[in-house]
């Protein structure tokens, strides 16, 4: 079924459900709908969440009906947005975007019957909200270690979004794990201050090649980094985010981290059905299949994929943490001991560089 | 060759008519381009224009949230239509909004937690205040340095925006929001929050503001100097001046007016519905008033139900996302339509369209 036909039957199936007969209804089918921050077609992360809802369709088939909206604002238009979704006899909403926490949990407690998971956030004020993460910090190690390999200028490039712990997380996961292999590695960091906006995203990628850096990574939605690497005639690489960006596997991008949310959405969904369907703050990583590494191209020799490949399988493994100790903070305080693995909670309110890293997180 | 040639006198019905005849315009090349995307174009315009409104499901919900979602948008159109009127262009509405929206946040979270009754209308002032400051840099350095306010006042909406990211991560951050960027939620703190007045209307005192602004506006343009000065300066300068008004006094009441009814409109949603001073706090409401306020003909009780309209597409327009799975940039298009209708039938209305060449006089 193709997804014209697929959201053709859901809106048929909404018309049927035209005069207040919906809640009835919606009883016969569980109805599972998607907030998305930016457009399906940003290739990257909200592209990724979308495939998560073609799976639960496709997992599914008729017993369920998927509706979603794209664009919403992390605002006031959100707890509109998310209102007129519970109203419309959803039974179950995925927010996928930080910046939904209040509203989930505002409109969360109108609804109690409506089961609400909000992504990346941490509030659970009412019993009918859940939250879900994956541990993406553990594809940056893995993307640090080639970074940290490949680079010739020992420049190495991350374009941050905005400065909570899952960004601060993953740039010094990346760091970390970049100096592990190269100790003359450098990172600049540019701040977008946005999930998605392809110009502002270009400018980051050509403000970081114009400093010298050589391998960029990115913490925003779309294909635009990657794009402007591959004005470079080769001489910059870069990593896809979120999903795999394939498109650019001639070019520029020589591995990627893929968010993986269809396992989550269809075990969610389905225990909604079988009524199993538990209050849950899930956080995932490689080793859940959230986290997944991108192919890594022949650009890459072959020593420095086979290292990156077993790093990403000892994380996997639980053999190797990305954050283990001896880790200094960069007013140069101590943070971890020798040995010493990064505790979840340090990790989740993350407000600080690791040591080497040069400039502020923006106050 | 297709030329254009100035109506010598427009008819009058038109110039009434022309928005209502753009909204049936933009009602059937929308339907046009739904049906291109494979939707039933009549499901989709009665998604956008009848549900919010009437359907049982959805319209006691919506039909609040219509005044939630324009009384902003009124307020600043009000304002706008003013300066629009006497040739005072003021585009950058949108960062005013932003200042106000910052100023009031900043006033209030100053005294936090004091919990007084005065705490609010300090932060009234406080909200027009930095709308007005805000749009005092243009029309001073209009009247003093005879900049253009078209680009001052443009430009100024970035900076604006980059001043809201500094205080959403900076100076005005939650202490208490684990090092998340935006401030406390201000919708929540008892002495600073805008809250529905009458449950389940929407009511709340940014809606009673527009409304206010409305009847003022209608006011002094029909009876008063002010009004009248306005209206002569915008339709003949000139004479104006021989009437003696003062063109700098002027854009200085243009900018300063619009200024602070934006400022308000930015108080009245960060305590209100937006609750918190974010990195993105601001939607395009600036932008969008200017819309309104053409649309209502620069008239306050035409604004008052083009406010209305452009609500009813944004909340149908969320409608017919998902419920008929419309992609958001079809509705962000079917906007677009509207105005490009608007000034197209306007200028049809003042210009008719001449075959061939013009010939010589």
């Amino acid at each position: 079924m193709n997804r014209r036909n697929l959201l053709a039957t859901a809106a048929l199936g909404l018309g049927l459900s035209f005069g207040g007969a919906a809640f009835a209804e919606s009883h016969a089918k569980t109805k599972a709908c998607f907030v998305y921050v930016g457009p399906i077609g940003d290739g990257g992360w909200t592209y990724q969440h979308h495939q998560g809802a073609l799976a639960v369709q496709e997992a599914f088939g008729d017993k369920v009906e998927i509706a979603y909206q794209e664009n919403v604002p992390e605002g006031a238009d959100a707890e509109r947005v998310l209102t007129q979704m519970a109203l419309s006899g959803c039974n179950i909403i995925f927010t996928t975007s930080f910046g939904y926490m209040d509203q989930t949990n505002a409109v969360a407690a109108k609804f109690p019957d409506v089961k609400f998971e909000h992504a990346t956030g941490y509030k659970r004020e009412y019993p009918n909200v859940s939250t879900y993460n994956a541990r993406f910090y553990e594809g940056r190690a893995v993307q640090g270690l080639i970074a940290g390999r490949m680079t010739k200028s020992n420049k190495i490039g991350y374009i941050a979004s905005f400065p909570i712990p899952e960004v601060i997380m993953g740039i010094n996961s990346y760091y970390l794990n970049a100096k592990k292999v190269n100790p003359a590695v450098e990172l600049s960091i540019v701040w977008a201050f946005t999930w998605f906006d392809p110009a502002k995203e270009a400018d980051a990628a050509k403000a970081l090649i114009d400093q010298g850096v050589d391998v960029i990574a990115s913490h925003t939605d779309s294909t635009a980094p990657l794009a402007e690497a591959a004005k470079t005639d080769g001489a910059v690489i870069g990593f896809g985010q979120a999903s795999d960006m394939a498109e650019y596997k001639d070019g520029p991008r020589v591995s990627s981290i893929i968010d993986n949310w269809a396992p989550y959405y269809v075990k969610r969904v389905g225990a909604l059905m079988d009524g199993t369907y538990e209050q849950a703050d899930t956080w995932d990583g490689i080793a859940g299949g959230e986290v997944e590494i991108g192919e890594i191209t022949d650009r890459v020799p072959a020593e420095v994929k086979a290292e990156a490949e077993a790093l990403r399988d000892a994380i996997a493994a639980g053999t190797y943490h990305p954050f283990t100790g001896p880790i200094k903070k960069q007013d140069g305080s101590d943070w971890l001991a020798e040995g010493e693995v990064a505790s979840d909670g340090d990790l989740l309110g993350m407000g600080f560089y690791v040591e080497g890293i040069v400039g502020d997180i923006p106050k | 060759m297709l030329r254009l040639e100035k109506r010598p006198s427009p008819s009058a019905f038109w110039e009434k008519a022309s928005p209502f005849l753009a909204v049936i315009l933009t009602m059937i090349a929308g339907g046009i381009m739904f049906w291109i995307l494979g939707k039933n174009p009549f499901e989709a315009i009665r998604t956008i224009f009848w549900d919010p409104l009437f359907n049982d499901q959805f319209a006691s919900y919506s039909r609040p949230q219509l005044l939630v979602k324009a009384a902003p948008l009124i307020l600043i159109a009000i304002g706008l239509s003013l300066g629009f009127r006497a040739g005072v262009w003021n585009i950058g509405a949108e960062g005013q909004y932003i200042m106000g929206a910052i100023f009031c946040a900043a006033a209030g979270l100053a005294v936090y937690p004091v919990e007084s009754r005065l705490v609010f209308p300090v932060m009234i002032v406080a909200g027009a205040l930095g709308g007005f400051l805000w749009a005092m840099i243009p029309a001073i350095l209009k009247t003093v340095f005879r900049t253009n306010e078209i680009l001052v006042s443009l430009l100024l909406v970035y900076v604006a925006q980059n001043i809201l990211a500094m205080m959403a991560l900076g100076a005005l951050r939650n202490p208490e929001g684990g090092g998340f960027p935006g401030s406390r939620n201000l919708s929540q703190i008892p002495a600073m929050a805008n809250p529905e007045l009458i449950a389940g209307t929407g009511m709340h005192w940014g809606v009673v503001a527009a409304f206010m602004a409305v009847i003022a506006g209608y006011i002094l343009l029909q009876r008063h100097i002010l009004g009248f000065q306005i209206k002569l300066a915008g339709q003949a300068p000139r004479a104006a001046r021989f009437a003696g008004v003062s063109p700098a006094r002027l854009v200085i009441l243009c900018l300063g007016i619009s200024g602070a009814l934006a400022g308000l409109a930015g108080m009245f949603e960060v305590t209100g519905p937006a609750g918190q001073i974010s990195i993105d706090f601001n939607v395009g409401y600036g932008f969008t008033a200017i819309i309104v306020a053409f649309l209502g003909r620069l008239n306050p009780v035409g604004i008052l139900f083009a406010g209305l309209l452009m609500a009813l597409t944004y909340i149908g327009g969320e409608l017919a996302q998902f419920m008929l799975g419309l992609p958001s940039a079809a509705i962000q298009a079917f906007q677009g339509m509207l105005l490009f209708f608007l000034l197209a039938t306007d200028l049809l209305t003042n210009f008719r369209i001449r075959l061939g060449q013009r010939k010589a006089a």
